[in-house]
């Protein structure tokens, strides 16, 4: 699996939560409920479910790029 | 004939909604009008022609279209019942306003609902449920699931968060339902003024005593200095303990009545309790309770193969759309070890659902505990007898009597 750069724009996010639901081990949400990638995961982590977790965004606030 | 989106012409289409006759499927109408294409014209009870969108892709597109409001205040957005006739009389909150002022208001509130909230309030919602099946166990063996369960779940853990005394439950619990069921407007907008009044007089005590809840949080944080006013605080928490109780209510007794009815899916769910996250999804994907979100367009909007106009209304079916075969695999069944995520129960777009994650974990202890510590849970009355709510309002049951 090609190694990926993911992203989320904060001023686009609602605080849904989805991400972190979706792929747990990539994405959390900091103290006010806003979405966040975990540090050393912006890589993906080789995690399958990064893209299911970016298109549950209700916002399109993530970016998956592939390197 | 040419419809278009001012509300003097009178429509021709199929009348929307219709009623469910069973409590878990879709009206059977809004099957059929999804064959028409991804959107059609509908009808709704004041003769005026919208679109309503089936199909799941089309849905999230205009949900998170920059061209689709929320806005009530404008003249061209649809009136659904007789009831929201007064809709542009108050401004609500969050569900009634577009962005940026929508967003400035969201941001408020996110905090209180992310979801390490939602888990560090799962050890008091299941304090709450082993309470409410204590007494139920405790009066017998039969009980009215709605009203000794499924409504009180819900409206004790908003009543938690936002800092309400629940010993005022059967007044607020009883100006929801006016006003989300109330035949005239004027009778739903009496209902919310009560409502309105009664939080008015909860926030002049709050200033005086402060507690622990949400809404001393925002009198303290934003009321004092002005970042929020006295009446939209109101406002903000009338929509919160609303769409707290009513909505997850509605989703725990049509579940259980679902899963019931379902015994192959509620034996899968015993053998292996890990599947409930899972199936609350599909049952919310299933079940649909928020069966019509409602938009206008602001402009004119492409969208599968039809023009949206501006001032047109929109209607998105989610039941239908939560059905599109294009989007599940044998969508009509239920599936709880199915991955049912990307549904639009909860909507889509920046409206998307605040409480979302609390009511997952409130559905979850709710479903669980309940087939758990009542194994012989069964419908006393047969499944055609349970009273369905109207197609125009939340997607519900009135009561659910069942024994053990």
């Amino acid at each position: 699996m090609s190694a990926l750069r993911v992203s989320i724009d904060s001023d686009v996010c609602i605080g849904a939560g989805q991400c972190a639901l979706t792929a747990p081990s990539v994405f959390d949400q900091d103290d006010d409920g806003f979405g966040l990638v975990r540090p050393g995961r912006e890589d993906g982590g080789g995690d399958a479910l990064v893209k299911e977790a970016a298109r549950a965004c209700p916002v399109q606030a993530i970016t998956v790029e592939e390197d | 004939m040419t419809d278009t989106g001012t509300q003097s012409t009178t429509s021709s289409a199929p009348s929307f909604p219709s009623d469910r006759t069973c409590p878990y499927q879709p009206p059977a109408g809004h099957q059929d009008l999804a064959a028409r294409g991804p959107l059609t014209r509908v009808t709704l009870y004041d003769g005026r022609g919208v679109w309503l969108v089936t199909g799941h892709t089309e849905a999230r597109a205009l949900l998170t279209d920059p061209r689709v409001s929320s806005n009530r205040q404008n003249p061209a957005f649809p009136v659904l019942a007789p009831r929201a006739e007064n809709q542009a009389s108050v401004v609500i909150p969050l569900l009634g306003v577009d962005d940026p002022e929508h967003a400035r208001q969201r941001r408020m509130l996110i905090p209180r609902f992310s979801l390490k909230r939602a888990a560090a309030m799962r050890p008091r919602i299941q304090a709450l449920v082993d309470g409410l099946i204590d007494t139920m166990l405790a009066k017998g063996d039969s009980a009215e699931l709605v009203s000794a369960y499924a409504l009180p779940v819900p409206s004790m853990v908003i009543c938690t968060l936002l800092g309400i005394p629940y010993d005022d439950h059967d007044f607020f619990e009883a100006c929801s339902r006016r006003m989300l069921a109330a035949p005239t407007a004027a009778e739903s907008t009496a209902a919310r003024d009560d409502l309105r009044d009664y939080l008015h007089r909860l926030v002049d005590r709050k200033e005086a005593e402060p507690g622990d809840g949400l809404l001393d949080e925002l009198i303290a944080d934003r009321l004092a200095d002005g970042q929020v006013d006295r009446d939209e605080l109101v406002m903000m928490a009338l929509l919160l303990l609303v769409a707290g109780h009513e909505t997850t209510s509605n989703m725990i007794a049509l579940g259980v009545y679902t899963l019931l009815e379902h015994p192959d899916e509620l034996a899968a769910l015993r053998a292996d309790p890990a599947l409930m996250p899972g199936a609350v999804e599909e049952l919310l994907r299933f079940l649909s309770i928020a069966d019509g979100l409602i938009r206008v367009a602001t402009e004119d909007i492409e969208i599968g193969g039809r023009t949206v106009r501006t001032g047109d209304g929109i209607m998105i079916g989610t039941s239908v759309v939560n059905r599109d075969a294009a989007a599940y695999a044998d969508p009509e069944a239920l599936d709880v070890r199915r991955s049912a995520r990307h549904h639009v129960a909860f909507g889509y777009g920046v409206h998307q659902c605040l409480g979302q994650n609390l009511a997952r974990a409130e559905m979850e202890i709710a479903l669980s505990t309940l087939f758990t510590r009542i194994p012989g849970l069964r419908l006393a009355v047969a499944p055609g007898e349970v009273p369905v709510k109207p197609g125009d309002t939340l997607q519900g049951l009135f009561a659910l009597p069942v024994a053990w």
